[in-house]
Formats: structure tokens, sequence, C-alpha cells
């Protein structure tokens, strides 16, 4: 197992107590590229497409098909005609391209940790609550919530979202398309968010930690939160990750308003999981 | 939690019964007590329906007199209502405890209201020239049947469904709440608000009437107050947002009117769907879907919003 050296973590803003926990000890070994999936996910074949409709489905049976198409090797799977039920797609842990023709209900996509899935239609409240990994594409709008918890992964919406987008968010990528409702980034704790449009008030309420940048206008700041210098590596990485989803802010990059927290309020380390990776 | 939804036809009529009744079906997961609705039909110059109970469902089963009482207050009713000089056209019976009479009257209406809910276990539900007003225990294909809902033709109505967190689980308590004393008006909340007692008790001290202990009549009370005072619909709702305290969105109807506003925090769902033609609005999409299966633009309103949109 990788041991934390006491140099550059440090000098990167780390604290330097020995991290624990299973999936720090076990799963981020940089040598053993095998433990960054878990033992018993499927081997899928990404050529190996296919369909499930839903439309006289349960969620509960949606999802069973799913992890059945997947025990069987299916790397590519069409969900047609989700019918905004909730709950689809949630608790997929490893590989998959997962594509959902139309919209999804409630806490749709949860506890990703992996899969690359796409939702042609709108979301409701709470998608892709708590996803560890993967990317998650949402092309029209979402609910309320979005992205709570989520520590890891790239959670894109094109269009407009709700209020509490990225509440508590603890690592990983929140890119909103247009606008936001109130509260976003409320207790935000790591991770980045990229709000393309408008930010309603309160924006980063009691943020512990991480950045929002906003390419609109911002209602008003919440407690905790205020603007920052807007830094050479801020522009390269927010053009280089808008670029992954075709996406560009009207204003140009530059001009973004940059949020980050005013007090430090948290007491861990504030490294991504994905960049501790590269420090150990 | 509870689950409100409502529709409108914009130039047009449907049968807003059966949509409805298919939008508060999908609900049923968010409250399975009972079920309302609020159905806004055909207007006739100089007349109309009024909605009223005679004893609450449970009442039924208190033993064998009840029945006796039922047609004795009924019979109360029709005397009283002579009395008065409206000249009642048609009268219903939807359940041995609901009626409905359509009549024609031109005297003061809240007088009307006080006398008939004088008596023992009446209850008004609605006054209005379209609106009709429904409200029992059970899921909403149960209600709906029972009171013959389908195919009603209409342009707008409001309904939903409640779990009942803050009081009794009986019609009282159900929503929509009619907005007494003004025709045609009903409101559906989800939510809580917490300042209920506080705001009650101003409005009695100004003379409006509580049938119930549920915060979500407040709403209703709180609209006919403003519009008493000379608000329209749109004034009154955004004055709501500022004045009631607590998490809630609601949905208003008028004679022509659908209405929507949600608290500050946007702490309760709505999901919207508009087109031209039509509006349908609800606390989740999948109720908007059993109208729409197809693929549709749907989107939520924002903190503090309030829409209004005309029939």
């Amino acid at each position: 197992m990788a041991k934390l050296e006491q140099g550059d973590p440090t000098e990167m803003g780390m604290r330097t107590e020995q991290l624990t926990g299973r999936t720090q000890q076990v799963f981020f070994s940089a040598e053993e590229s095998g433990n960054l999936t878990y033992p018993w996910a499927p081997e899928v074949d990404f050529e190996k497409c296919s369909e499930i409709d839903a439309e006289n489905l349960s969620a509960s049976d949606i999802n069973k098909q799913i992890r059945s198409l997947m025990s069987e090797g299916y790397g590519t799977i069409t969900v047609l005609n989700p019918g905004a039920k909730h709950s689809l797609g949630v608790g997929i842990l490893s590989r998959l391209n997962l594509r959902f023709e139309g919209s999804l209900g409630y806490f749709g996509c949860g506890l990703l940790d992996g899969p690359n899935v796409v939702i042609t239609g709108r979301v409701g409240w709470s998608c892709a609550e708590n996803m560890m990994a993967g990317t998650l594409l949402v092309e029209k709008n979402a609910g309320s919530t979005f992205g709570a918890a989520i520590r890891g992964g790239d959670l894109v919406c094109r269009g407009d979202v709700g209020s509490r987008t990225g509440i508590d968010q603890k690592g990983g990528t929140i890119i909103v398309g247009g606008k936001t409702g109130a509260f976003s980034g409320f207790m935000m704790q790591r991770g980045r968010m990229v709000i393309l449009g408008d930010a309603g008030k309160n924006l980063g309420d009691s943020m512990y930690d991480g950045t929002i940048y906003v390419g609109g206008a911002i209602a008003d700041l919440g407690v905790d939160a205020v603007e920052a210098d807007m830094t050479e590596l801020d522009c390269e990485w927010l053009q280089r990750k808008l670029a992954l989803y075709g996406m560009e802010t009207s204003n140009g990059i530059e001009n973004m308003t940059k949020i980050v927290a005013g007090k430090q309020l948290w007491n861990y380390d504030n490294l991504e999981p994905s960049e501790k990776k590269l420090v150990l | 939690m509870c689950g409100i939804a409502g529709l409108i036809h914009r130039g047009k009529k449907s049968d807003v019964g059966s949509e409805l009744t298919s939008m508060l079906q999908a609900l049923k997961h968010r409250g399975p007590d009972s079920t309302g609705f609020a159905l806004y039909g055909s207007q006739i110059q100089s007349e109309y329906v009024i909605r009223f109970k005679v004893a609450e469902q449970e009442d039924l089963n208190s033993g064998f007199r009840i029945h006796h009482d039922v047609k004795l207050r009924q019979e109360e009713v029709d005397r009283r209502l002579d009395e008065l000089g409206v000249d009642v056209k048609e009268k219903d019976l939807a359940t041995e405890y609901a009626c409905r009479y359509r009549f024609a009257f031109d005297g003061d209406m809240k007088r009307l209201a006080d006398y008939l809910e004088d008596i023992e276990s009446v209850e008004i539900l609605s006054i209005g020239q379209g609106l009709e007003l429904i409200k029992d225990l059970g899921d909403a294909q149960t209600v709906s049947s029972q009171y013959g809902l389908s195919g009603f033709d209409g342009t707008h109505a409001i309904g939903h469904t409640r779990m009942a967190t803050e009081s009794d689980v009986d019609i009282r308590s159900a929503h929509p709440y009619w907005a007494y004393p003004f025709n045609d008006i009903a409101v559906v909340h989800n939510g809580q608000l917490t300042n209920y007692w506080g705001f009650r008790r101003e409005m009695e001290r100004r003379g409006h009437r509580f049938v119930s202990n549920c915060d979500s009549e407040l709403i209703a009370v709180y609209i006919a107050d403003r519009i008493s005072q000379g608000d329209d619909l749109e004034s009154a709702m955004s004055r709501s947002v500022d004045e009631l305290d607590g998490v809630f969105t609601y949905v208003v109807a008028t004679e022509d009117k659908l209405g929507m506003a949600k608290d500050v925090m946007a702490a309760k769902p709505m999901v919207l769907y508009e087109s031209e033609d039509f509006v349908a609005l609800a606390s989740e999409e999948v109720a908007i879907r059993s109208v729409f299966p197809h693929e549709i633009d749907t989107y939520d309103p924002y903190e503090g919003e309030v829409r209004v949109w005309q029939s």
C-alpha cells in the first residue's frame, strides 16, 4: 500500500495525517490499476449494445434489466421511454455507456461510480446524488439538489437547474449550461462548480472549500463565500473542461466570476481523489 | 409530503375530470389519505353550483341513527335555501353525505354560506359559477369513480393527494380549500406554514372562517382576504410569498385563471409544462407524463416565483 510522503502533499495544502479507509488504502493505489474498479464489477464490452423499453416496466424492473444486461457483458445500454420514473439507473458501480432516451424523475442515477450516462430529456430532484466517478450529461433541464453530495466525476446539465445545486458537494465537477436557483453550492466542501448562466441568491452559502465559477450574474453571495481572482490555471482548466462537452460561456472564460470560501472552515486535505492519485 | 397538480386549457375545453384524475393517480405515492379536485366547467349566467357535505365519511360507521341524521340535515339545508329564496334547479347526491345543487340566487352569498354552515356537520366545499370542488378519502381513481368525474368538460382544474401530517384524515382536512366566501376560488398546497396560528387569529379577527386545523386552509383564506381588499390574484399571491412563512408550493384557481407560487427557499417541488394552448404543473413530472406521454420540455419554477395563466 502506498503511503503519503510528507513533502509534496503539505506543499499542496494537504494535511499530513495518514489517510485511512478502504477506498484510500486499497483502491487508489497507483501501482495497482486493477484496484480502481470493484472486484465484482462485470466485464462489459462497449461494442455490445442493447435496448430496454421502459414504458410498461417499474423502476425496479428497469434497474434489474440494466444489471442483467451488464452481467451478460453489454457495455452500451439504451433505455427508451423512461417516462420520468423515479430512481432509474441508480447504484451502477462499474464502466458502462448508459443512455436514457427521455426524462427521469427523482433520484435518477444516484450513487454512480464509473459509468458514462447521457439523458436526452430532463431530470427531477436529486439527480446523481453521491456520484463517485464517471460522467453524466443531461441534455435539457434539471430539478433541485442536482449533484447533491457528489464526490467525483463530471456532472453536466446543458439547461437550467433548480435550487441547491451541488449542496454538500465533496468533489468532482458540476457544469450547468443555464442558470441555477438559490443556495447553489450550499455547504460545498470540495470540487468545482461551473455555472455558465446566472446564479440565484445565497450562492456558496456556508461553503467550506471548493470553487464556483459563474458566467452570468450572481443574485448574491451566501455567508462565507467571497469573490477571488481568476488565474491562468482557472482559465486553462475551464477551457479544457468545457471543451469536453462542447460548451462555452458567452462573456468569455476570463470574465467569469470565481467564488471561494472566505474562511478556512475545513479540517481535511483539499485534494480531489483523482489528484491524490498523482501524489501517491 | 402531498402531491399537487393543475392544468389549464387556453381557449378551449377538454375532459379535465379525466385528465386531472390521471395526474393525481400518478402522484398517489405522495399521499394516499385523501384526494381532492377543483374543476372549472361551463358557467351559466346567474346560476351557481354549491357542493357541500352533511357528514364525514367515517361518521357513517358510527351507528344506525347517523343515516337518519344525514337526511334531516339535508332537509334542513333545503328548508333554509327555500327560506332565503334560493331557486334550486337541480339536486344530485354523489354519496349519502355529499351533495351538489345547481341554483339561482341574487342575494348575499356570504350570508347564504354562513346560514347553511350553521347546521350541524354541514360544510360547504365550494360555491361558484364554474367551480365544483370534490374531495373525499382514498386515491384519485376511487374518488373520481365515486363522484363520476370522468367526462367533466371544463377549461382548468387543480387537485391534491394528501399525506396527513398536521391534521386528521377526513374530508374537512382534505384539499382543495375553497376561498370562502368568494365564488370560484380554490387552493391546493404542499408544504408547512410556520406562522399559521398567528395569521389565523388575525384572519379570524377580520371575520374569516376556518373549517379545519390544516395550515393549508390559511392560504385560501389569505387569498380571499387580499382579494377582498382589492388585490388582483397575482398581487395577492406575490404578497403571500413575503408574508407566509415556511416551506410551500401552492396552486390557486379562479373562474378563468390558474396560478402557482413557490416559497423563497424553493423547498417544495413543482414541475411545469407550458405550450401555447395548454399548461400543466405538478409536484412531479410523472404526473404531467400521464397526460403527455410523449417527450416534452419541462422545468422547475424558481424560488419566490409566482405565475398566473389565463384560460
